[in-house]
């Protein structure tokens, strides 16, 4: 049974995640004055690029983003069976070395800026994930997510620093505005959209599918800072994560793209500020 | 289904345009016409690009630029010719450099005239090229035997 809704879980992940893309794509529309494409618009993407011819570059090229995609479900698995969390954060990040590499390996200037960008993007944000994950630690004393989330206190109330800046981080690994600097959702930017630029039909397909999973993954590290055994708090939980959500959709459209010596200048000041002090804090109590 | 008329992706390219047919399909992008309703985007890169949308008459100079974009374009795509310099030259069609419309290069599905062309013309010519590309779409899969 449990092993069943396991599965349904993952099944589950990339279709919420395409969905969330899709009120997203509305939601900017609307915050721009536009009308907006269906909420199902990425599937209809997904589905056209499926169907479109895949220029090959070299053999190497597709492979990347493919085992990209198999370590980003990996690791969304893991964090939503309940495993370990640092575990998790480090398949993911894995995968995006996968999606560099392969960036690198079409040899075309505009992915290799895209490239070279992702990694001082990865530079930025993973000391924030992997404090995060410390505190988590030092919060519930375990590093599985199931047992993070059955205790009685939610971490939030350990964490609230490590909390602001991860969601501060979220905006890198959900590509949104003033840190997509590698590639970015929208049309015609971001040096013409980065790692991406020489992918297209399935390669590209996968991409996308990929970043649905990472939606995921994301949203579910917020969901551990709010979650205890208490069936309501599971609730609040899944509504913060919405509203987390919402918060990077008004910052993606509020802010501009920042320069890279800036987001990563930042996210460095935002980790070492609020993490630490807050690990700092922490360690002084318990 | 054909999910390729749900999401066609634009390339637009500005052959020697005098910028007002640009603008014009520019216009299309806006809060106003918001092309993005039908899941239209402007991509800026051939590889992601279903359609590709010409402004402009072509000359000596632009030539290799317009195959080698077209060249890039995944299969199924579409080209469409928006102004009437794109569709035949126009008023440039006499000038040395000029070569005349862009079907002088490039296998055109459809021509939009006008001087500018309207956003509403180029959407309706987006929307012909979108029943054109489901044509060939069909066609390749029948070639590949899918």
């Amino acid at each position: 049974m449990n092993i069943l809704m396991n599965i349904g879980f993952v099944i589950a992940a990339p279709i919420v995640g395409g969905l969330l893309t899709g009120v997203d794509r509305v939601i900017t529309a609307r915050m721009q004055g536009r009308q907006g494409p269906p909420v199902l618009q990425p599937f209809y993407d997904v589905m056209k690029l499926i169907q479109k011819e895949s220029i090959e570059v070299n053999s190497m090229h597709r492979f990347f983003v493919y085992i990209s995609m198999v370590f980003a479900i990996f690791a969304t698995t893991i964090l939503i069976t309940g495993g370990d969390i640092l575990l998790a954060v480090f398949a993911l990040t894995l995968g995006s070395i996968f999606f560099v590499l392969g960036g690198y390996a079409s040899n075309s200037p505009y992915s290799i800026i895209g490239s070279e960008r992702e990694l001082l993007q990865i530079m930025s944000y993973e000391p924030m994930v992997l404090l995060a994950c410390v505190g988590l630690y030092y919060a519930d004393r375990s590093f599985f997510v199931k047992e993070i989330i059955n205790n009685s206190i939610p971490a939030i109330v350990y964490l609230p620093g490590l909390f602001i800046g991860l969601v501060f981080i979220l905006t890198f690994k959900l590509r949104k505005s003033p840190f997509d600097l590698s590639m970015s959702h929208h049309g015609h930017q971001e040096i013409v959209k980065g790692i991406t630029t020489e992918y297209s039909g399935r390669d590209l397909a996968v991409i996308e599918v990929t970043h649905w999973f990472e939606v995921i993954f994301t949203l579910t590290l917020v969901y551990v800072f709010f979650a205890t055994n208490a069936p309501i708090s599971r609730v609040i939980a899944i509504v913060i994560c919405g509203l987390v959500y919402l918060l990077e959709i008004v910052i993606d459209n509020a802010f501009a793209r920042l320069k890279w010596q800036q987001a990563f200048t930042s996210a460095w000041i935002i980790t070492g500020t609020l993490g630490i002090v807050n690990l700092m804090i922490l360690s002084y109590f318990r | 289904m054909k999910f390729v008329k749900k999401s066609p992706w634009i390339l637009h390219y500005d052959g020697s345009s005098c910028n007002g047919c640009d603008i014009e399909v520019l216009a299309c992008l806006t809060p106003l016409y918001d092309v993005e309703r039908f899941g239209i985007i402007n991509t800026g890169n051939p590889k992601h690009a279903d359609i590709l949308l010409i402004t402009g008459s072509v000359n000596e100079q632009n030539i290799p630029v317009v195959k080698q974009l077209y060249e890039q374009m995944a299969e199924p795509k579409v080209v469409a010719a928006i102004g009437i310099c794109a569709t035949s030259g126009g008023i440039f069609a006499e000038c040395y450099n000029v070569v005349g419309g862009v079907d002088k290069v490039l296998p055109v599905d459809v021509y939009v005239p006008g001087c500018a062309a309207r956003p509403e013309a180029i959407i309706d010519g987006v929307v012909k090229a979108l029943a054109i590309l489901e044509e060939k779409s069909k066609d390749a899969r029948k070639k590949t035997g899918k």
